[in-house]
């Protein structure tokens, strides 16, 4: 896969301060009511969060735009704890009357709640705050026409649909101007503004019996960064439509990855889902301790494990970043109001932290919650998510450096399925193209390339990790959890990275 | 929750905005009060009641169309949604494949479907609260921990366009998720309803006690072929990966496993698949995302592709008349069966494992995700129940196994049908499935629990 120019964005513009504008005051009044009305209705603990987006999305099909949607949604959500109990409730009419009655709500399910309880609620203590922090971006994607955007689209389009052989070709486009103020019964004030961007295309191939695509950026939508239409130049969709193209027919005659156990070199796009699946669910603390069973399950790293499992080879680690300058998991601070932090989840093999809440903290003697709470929107209530979890970057070189060190083995690039049991053991991964690898060379393109394992078993066998050369952080942007389901923003940093003896190609074999 | 009236009122409004300004506008108002408790360890640990109205405009301006969605219900707002899509539209390029907005006739087949019950609307908090607690006195009187959901509420839809068009639909819903864990083993059940009363709760918390119960101790398989038995639930979560390939636009994009297959026996004798909003057990409006009313389209009789669902612009590049299945436009997914019914059979489930020698029982399936779109391999795991049937009884619990295998080549080798049922699962929409007994199903590796 080329490489990407290096991003030249300006150092991380986390700005702390306690000046609001105009539009501020107002949600600080609104928030600050809400809180008020539900501690008058006896919530020993509450706080809000005012939320206004606007987005677009574009997606093109061949050479024509397939649908254009804008939207724009605004409405507060207001969480208590009241005798031990969480509650929440939410509006997006933003007068004081209804945010009264979702607030009285908010109380009443919370004393619901409580009448249910093994044990009532305890939060980890947290400063106060009053901070506004806004994303990096250099251009706001709002201000770059819906044709400019369109453009640049059709011209990968047209690109793709040059090369013979090519069926379908896809664009896609997203944006995401948030503006979020925070407000708790403990005295945070925290306005934040997010700006999210997306691109991404794909080449389809069909033939009789067999499907095959290509992705650029990345599979799944493309790439996603906290990041504004910088990012969508930098990723040069039209510049690489046609390599893709070309290799999406490619595959139709290509060889099918044999099954076999070999070493596995994984590129970056791949390991960054690999760490998202394998490293980043398994180290929510809420799964760990059984919150999340029913739907999206538990955890193998239960808290008996931590500080004492070997998860990895000595050379893994694993970190939660919320810190990451335009990764899109990145933060000022989470929706309870705890700044952002950098955690260790897997610190020289050995498995060393969990993401946690205030609410969770505690449960396995944390003096402090990680910050790792989100909610998809103001209608929802935040839970544990991932932030940015990242492979730090290690001592092999570039993706080149580790084939040239790999005698026989498999490249494999870019995702097309993922799929991991409930306690985040026994994992399979296929990817849309893989490359024989034969002493220290790239070899013949494969196709149908697939690998599995189980998470421990496979992190220990990690011997090569690639340095900052070919390291990218990149963003999973529908990460789904909790009931009613909620996608959020995650991201994961990572390098390529080689793996010894894995079982590869069982997914065709039967 | 947003009454018909009140709907119709904001669609009404934003119509007379756009005239004279644009072609054409449609406009949906989607409402959604639907609150859920959440429980775990055998304590609640989250309850929320959220709330939302949601506004979309499609507008069509001198050859092109743009959508903008927004939330907020006041004139003011619904007036500078509508100017605010007008001007996006006028930014792009004209599209010469626009169709028109569709204009309802008097003959065009509209039914209604009664799936409104107000006690489930207007559940309280209280009274979930009330469901959970004896779900989690099952789980305590037999040792376990329960962990789970009850939603209750209502959705409304209604769409108005400026050729006349005017639909509502309003339907109630209740879902209840069970899991019943032990030290080593776990049960589960899900259903979900228009009626809170439909939805015995403390039954299903029985039957994943049982489940969980029954599968303590497990023990390991070797992967390979095996006869299964799938609850209706574990045929949902796999074949929901089938019902995009019976779109028109996915033959129309060559990604569908159907392509150049319609007509032709592609499947077992006995599959019979039809798409049905109306049937009994479903749920959902009755008209699609531009007010077409939705038809009953057989997808499969006995094995052979029969039909396709047709969206507006799907159908019209087809040359055939459209069967109500579009979604909302301007979309690249262009249509969808939303209301699948698969014709069952009437072997029971214990029927299926009284006439198996060796086999396994799956309750359900997890993370299933598609491996190859061309011969419809998926991959997954099994999860909360999984049983080795011997001599006609089920033996012992067994450790979860990943299986890789085709849709297609599955649904050849269905042997037996149950009878079929409203099903809820994890992976797509609620259907109206029957449990299966398949032949030579492909598990490629164990886990560890």
């Amino acid at each position: 896969m080329a490489g990407i120019p290096s991003a030249g964005l300006p150092p991380f513009r986390a700005l702390i301060h306690s000046r609001y504008n105009r539009r501020g005051k107002n949600v600080r009044e609104l928030a600050e009511f809400a809180i008020s009305v539900a501690t008058g209705s006896g919530a020993s603990y509450a706080d809000a969060r005012v939320i206004d987006q606007v987005s677009q999305e574009i997606e093109t099909k061949d050479l024509s735009v397939a649908s254009i949607n804008l939207g724009k949604s605004q409405g507060l959500g207001i969480r208590v704890l009241c005798n031990g109990g969480w509650g929440f409730a939410s509006t997006q009419n933003l007068t004081k009357r209804a945010i009264e009655k979702a607030a009285r709500t908010a109380v009443a399910v919370a004393k619901a709640s409580a009448a249910c309880l093994e044990k009532p609620v305890t939060l980890a203590p947290e400063p106060v705050y009053n901070a506004h922090w806004v994303s990096p971006h250099l251009l706001d994607p709002f201000t770059v026409s819906l044709e400019t955007k369109v453009g640049v689209l059709l011209e990968a389009a047209r690109i793709m649909k040059a090369v013979k052989g090519v069926t379908l070709a896809q664009g896609v486009m997203t944006f995401v101007k948030e503006s979020k103020f925070f407000a708790s019964s403990e005295g945070s004030r925290i306005q934040q503004t997010f700006i999210r961007s997306s691109c991404g295309i794909v080449a389809h191939a069909t033939a009789e019996g067999d499907r095959q695509r290509r992705s650029w950026p990345n599979s799944a939508g493309g790439q996603h960064e906290l990041a504004g239409w910088e990012m969508v130049v930098r990723w040069d969709l039209p510049g690489n439509a046609q390599r893709i193209a070309e290799e999406a027919v490619a595959l139709l005659t290509a060889p099918p990855c044999p099954q076999t156990v070999t070493d596995v070199i994984l590129g970056s796009s791949q390991l960054g889902l690999q760490i998202h699946e394998s490293c980043g669910h398994p180290s929510e603390l809420d799964r760990a301790l059984g919150q999340e069973i029913n739907f999206a399950g538990a955890s193998f790293l239960t808290p008996d494990k931590l500080h004492s499992l070997q998860y990895g080879s000595p050379i893994v680690n694993l970190v939660a970043d919320a810190t990451a300058s335009g990764a899109l998991g990145s933060f000022g601070f989470d929706d309870e109001g705890v700044q952002a932090q950098r955690v260790y989840l897997v610190k020289d093999g050995l498995f060393c932290g969990y993401l946690s809440s205030r609410d969770t903290a505690h449960l396995i003697g944390l003096p402090r919650s990680g910050g790792a709470m989100r909610a998809e929107s103001w209608a929802r209530v935040p839970i544990i998510r991932m932030t940015n979890i990242s492979l730090v970057p290690g001592d092999a070189g570039s993706l080149e450096d580790i084939i040239a060190g790999t005698d026989d083995g498999i490249l494999m690039e870019t995702n097309k399925s993922w799929s991991i049991d409930n306690l985040r053991y026994n994992f399979q991964f296929s990817t849309e193209i893989g490359w024989e690898v034969k002493n220290g060379k790239r070899g013949r393109m494969l196709k149908n390339c697939s690998y599995g394992g189980i998470t421990p078993v496979f992190w220990n066998s990690c011997d090569a990790v690639g340095g900052r050369q070919d390291y990218i952080e990149w963003g999973v942007p529908n990460c789904g959890k909790g009931q009613p389901m909620q996608t959020m923003w995650t991201g994961h940093g990572a390098p390529p990275a080689r793996f010894r003896d894995v079982q590869v190609g069982m997914a065709h074999a039967g | 929750m947003i009454t018909e009236k009140q709907a119709k009122k904001i669609i009404d409004l934003a119509l007379s905005h756009a005239r004279g300004k644009a072609d054409g506008a449609e406009v949906h108002v989607m409402a959604s009060d639907v609150a859920t408790s959440r429980f775990a360890n055998n304590g609640m640990t989250q309850n929320q009641a959220p709330s939302a109205v949601t506004v979309s405009v499609r507008v069509l301006v001198d050859g092109r169309q743009a959508r903008l969605s927004g939330n907020q219900t006041s004139a003011q707002a619904v007036r500078q949604l509508v100017d605010n899509a007008i001007s996006a539209a006028r930014l792009l390029e004209r599209d010469p494949n626009l169709l028109p907005l569709h204009k309802p006739t008097g003959d065009d087949g509209a039914r209604n479907v009664a799936r409104f019950d107000r006690k489930t609307a207007v559940m309280s908090p209280d009274q979930r609260a009330e469901r959970i607690a004896s779900i989690i006195d099952v789980a305590r009187s037999h040792d376990l921990s329960a962990a789970g959901t009850f939603s209750s509420g209502a959705n409304v839809l209604a769409l108005g366009n400026s050729e006349g068009l005017f639909a509502f639909h309003r339907e109630s819903e209740a879902e209840c998720s069970i899991t019943m864990t032990a030290r080593d083993s776990s049960g589960w059940a899900k259903a979900h309803s228009p009626q809170a009363a439909m939805i015995d709760s403390e039954a299903m918390a029985r039957r994943a006690a049982e489940k969980a119960l029954a599968s303590r101790n497990p023990g390991e398989i070797e992967p390979g072929k095996y006869t299964v038995i799938l609850e209706p639930s574990a045929v949902l979560d796999l074949l929901v990966f089938l019902w995009y390939d019976f779109a028109g636009t996915s033959h129309l994009d060559q990604l569908s496993c159907f392509l150049n297959k319609v007509g032709q026996k592609v499947l077992g004798s006995n599959m019979t698949i039809h798409d049905d909003v109306y049937h009994a057990l479903q749920a959902g409006a009755p008209f699609d995302g531009e007010g077409l009313p939705r038809q009953v389209i057989t997808l499969v009789e006995n094995g052979v592709v029969k039909n396709l669902v047709y969206g507006r612009r799907s159908a019209g590049k087809f040359g055939v008349a459209p069967t109500g299945h579009g979604v909302m436009e301007p979309s690249a997914m262009g249509e969808y069966p939303l209301n699948i019914v698969i014709a069952g059979g009437s072997t029971s489930i214990d029927e299926m494992i009284a006439a198996t020698d060796r086999g396994i029982l799956l309750t359900r399936v997890w993370y299933v995700r598609e491996v190859d779109p061309a011969t419809k391999i998926v991959t997954g795991m099994t999860r909360d129940g999984t049983f080795l049937v011997e001599g006609g009884k089920i033996k012992q619990g067994v450790k979860n196994l990943r299986f890789n295998v085709s849709l297609i080549e599955m649904l050849n080798n269905v042997v037996a049908l149950g009878p079929s049922l409203r099903t809820a699962g994890e992976e797509g929409f609620p259907a109206v499935v029957p449990a299966m007994k398949v032949d030579n199903f492909n598990f490629s590796s164990t886990t560890r629990f």
